[in-house]
């Protein structure tokens, strides 16, 4: 058995006891959806960030920055920046207003009906996604790692399919808690010890290391090439680089305070302090966790180097390469295993917050008009949703196999939560005359306008060479219609439009009245574990 | 309420606009981001790392202004209680 198979089934292990643990502990809705409202700051701080900082940002970011350098870093950067929208605009009142999704606080003031089943269909619709991106990521990377051990791309994906239910099925929110705490330490302490490695390496001399990514080496189509990876534009070139910056930027600020996976986290916390302080653990650790990107992702560039980790299994492999590099196989199987429990991580948050808006949004209170029939329906609910969410993302991941080109589903998460969901969450909490035609206008239009602009963009249209084959080829064979990669430029601001243009063009007196009362809750807290009227 | 506003907004409106000089500055202005200050590092990298700090600066300024807040709205919330515990006692 290989060293870092064995180090994934400790992984394994420890969170199915922790998983057990939690399912004698659990019992009653706010037990699972919430774990009971008992959640400490620190360990939701650092659950959010074990919940946020996905394959994307470990593997992902430090191969961009490896392969071009300082356009990389831009990523991180907006990564963290973002949490000051989650901070000092989100947090609070959704927790004051909320009971366990964000669907609770548009209900409050407005038709519950149409505006849950929106949200519901919004909330749906960023986990399924980004939930697809990460179990291709899983399964090529647990493939490509344990190559030795004949597990294959299809096992490996079923694999971290079932081992997401059973967190969420048993476990629920505290069990996904913990794995979510586990996991953003040891990512935290591997990333510490690769960037010191790394340093070591140049003799923790930050001048020598600084000087040696001025001058990176590496083959393009045959020529030795030498670049400044600090040097911004290695990414985004004319003419539209500039502009796809920005839309990023604009994806990120207001994407991260609209995804479903991290707001449920803020209903985990007894009050609206707590929550604000575990805002404040997690832009600590996230910030500290991005800066190092820096070691990771420009070490990987000139230690290891362009050319080896292309020939290596690609840019994902960047981080995990360095390590063998630095410190051989053992330390190259604990990076891989950690590579492991962040996706593991990710997917269970997203499978909780995706079950969660199915059962009580749209189950309870969209079919039921917000009645439990029976006690304990609404959890009994969200477990069997969660096996059906686990088996469409393993069969979507399984049919679109290991070389699909999905790295525009995060995109595509990031644009729809902050087009979609970000406008009215923030017009319901600050715009006294927002109603429900404008609610359900402006998730409808943020949806719609960036499904549609990614389907049209570069991501999916694009003529490939022949030698490109199957699902890694771009869905349509033409020239992209939409220049940009990221769509949030148009359809963020194309989201608010809708939701104002349809509170303009409609009347709704109640949505007003009730404006106050949501304004003094979102204020102060009072009253918000039974935060639906109609209950 | 009116106090929450007067730290919230401003931060808010500054945080906005100094992260987005950044892409702007690197898209828009790339040579003069490469100006080297030290050794080998830019100002791009140099204004992208003081973003974290910003961040950290405005978050831990909120948090502080904040406990004043609480307080505030606790005392008001308490004032209503006890005005109502008045009226129901009549």
């Amino acid at each position: 058995m290989s060293v870092p198979l064995i180090m994934f089934l400790i992984f394994i292990g420890i969170t199915l006891a922790i998983t057990y643990w939690a399912s004698k502990r659990s019992s009653g809705s706010s037990a699972y959806f919430a774990a009971g409202r008992q959640i400490r700051s620190w360990q939701n701080g650092v659950a959010v960030a074990g919940d946020y900082m996905s394959a994307a940002s470990f593997l992902g970011i430090a191969g961009i920055i490896a392969f071009q350098g300082y356009d990389g870093f831009m990523f991180s950067v907006g990564w963290l920046v973002a949490y000051l929208t989650v901070l000092l605009v989100i947090a609070e009142p959704l927790r004051n207003a909320g009971k366990y999704t964000m669907a609770d606080v548009l209900a409050y003031r407005l038709k519950p009906r149409p505006v849950r089943a929106m949200a519901a269909l919004s909330t749906l619709t960023v986990s399924t996604f980004y939930m697809i991106a990460q179990m291709v990521g899983a399964g090529a990377l647990v493939a490509l790692l344990l190559k030795g051990s004949g597990i294959s791309y299809t096992t490996a994906v079923i694999g971290v399919g079932i081992l997401m239910i059973v967190y969420v099925v048993f476990g629920g929110m505290l069990a996904t808690t913990w794995v979510q705490i586990i996991k953003a330490i040891l990512l935290m302490a591997g990333t510490v010890l690769l960037s010191i490695l790394v340093m070591s390496h140049f003799h923790f001399s930050f001048a020598a290391f600084f000087d040696a990514i001025g001058h990176v080496t590496y083959h393009d189509k045959g020529q030795e090439v030498v670049k400044d990876f600090l040097q911004p534009g290695l990414r985004y070139k004319p003419p539209y680089g500039p502009l796809e910056l920005i839309s990023l930027g604009l994806a990120l600020i207001f994407g991260t305070a609209g995804l479903p996976h991290i707001l449920v986290r803020f209903y985990t916390v007894p009050d609206a302090k707590t929550a604000r302080h575990s805002v404040v653990w997690a832009m600590a650790l996230i910030g500290s966790f991005y800066i190092m990107t820096t070691f990771l992702g420009f070490g990987a560039a000139t230690i290891v180097g362009r050319d080896f980790i292309g020939a290596h299994g690609g840019t994902n492999m960047s981080a995990p390469l360095l390590a063998q590099a630095l410190a051989g196989d053992i330390f190259f199987a604990f990076i891989c295993a950690i590579a492991f429990a962040t996706i593991l991580a990710v997917v269970a948050g997203l499978t909780i917050s995706a079950t969660t808006s199915f059962a009580h949004d749209f189950w309870t209170n969209v079919i039921y008009n917000g009645v439990e029939r029976k006690p304990g329906e609404e959890v009994r609910v969200a477990r069997l949703s969660a096996f059906v969410v686990g088996a469409v993302a393993i069969t979507i991941a399984i049919l679109l196999g290991p070389t699909a080109n999905v790295a525009f589903l995060v995109a595509l998460a990031f644009a729809v939560a902050a087009s979609a969901n970000l406008p009215v969450i923030v017009l319901s909490i600050f715009w006294r005359r927002f109603n429900t035609a404008g609610a359900v206008a402006g998730l409808g239009v943020g949806l719609i306008a960036s499904i549609g602009l990614i389907l049209v963009s570069p991501s999916l249209m694009a003529i490939d060479p022949p030698t490109v084959t199957g699902t890694a080829r771009h869905l349509i064979q033409a020239k992209a219609w939409f220049p940009l990669e990221n769509p949030g430029i148009v359809s963020i601001p194309l989201g608010f439009l809708g939701a104002i243009l349809g509170t303009l063009l409609s009347h709704e007196p109640s949505s007003t009245h009730k404006f106050n009362e949501l304004l003094v809750r979102s204020n102060t807290g009072l009253g918000a574990e039974k935060a639906s009227p109609s209950h | 309420m009116a106090a929450k506003k007067i730290f919230i907004v401003p931060a808010f409106v500054f945080f906005l606009i100094y992260y987005f000089l950044l892409p702007l500055l690197v898209g828009y202005a790339p040579q003069f981001m490469s100006i080297k200050v030290w050794g080998n590092v830019n100002l791009a990298y140099l204004f992208a790392l003081s973003q974290f700090f910003m961040a950290w600066t405005i978050a831990g300024l909120y948090v502080r202004a904040s406990d004043n807040f609480d307080e505030i709205s606790k005392d008001i919330v308490e004032k209503a209680l006890t005005h109502e515990n008045a009226k129901g006692s009549k």
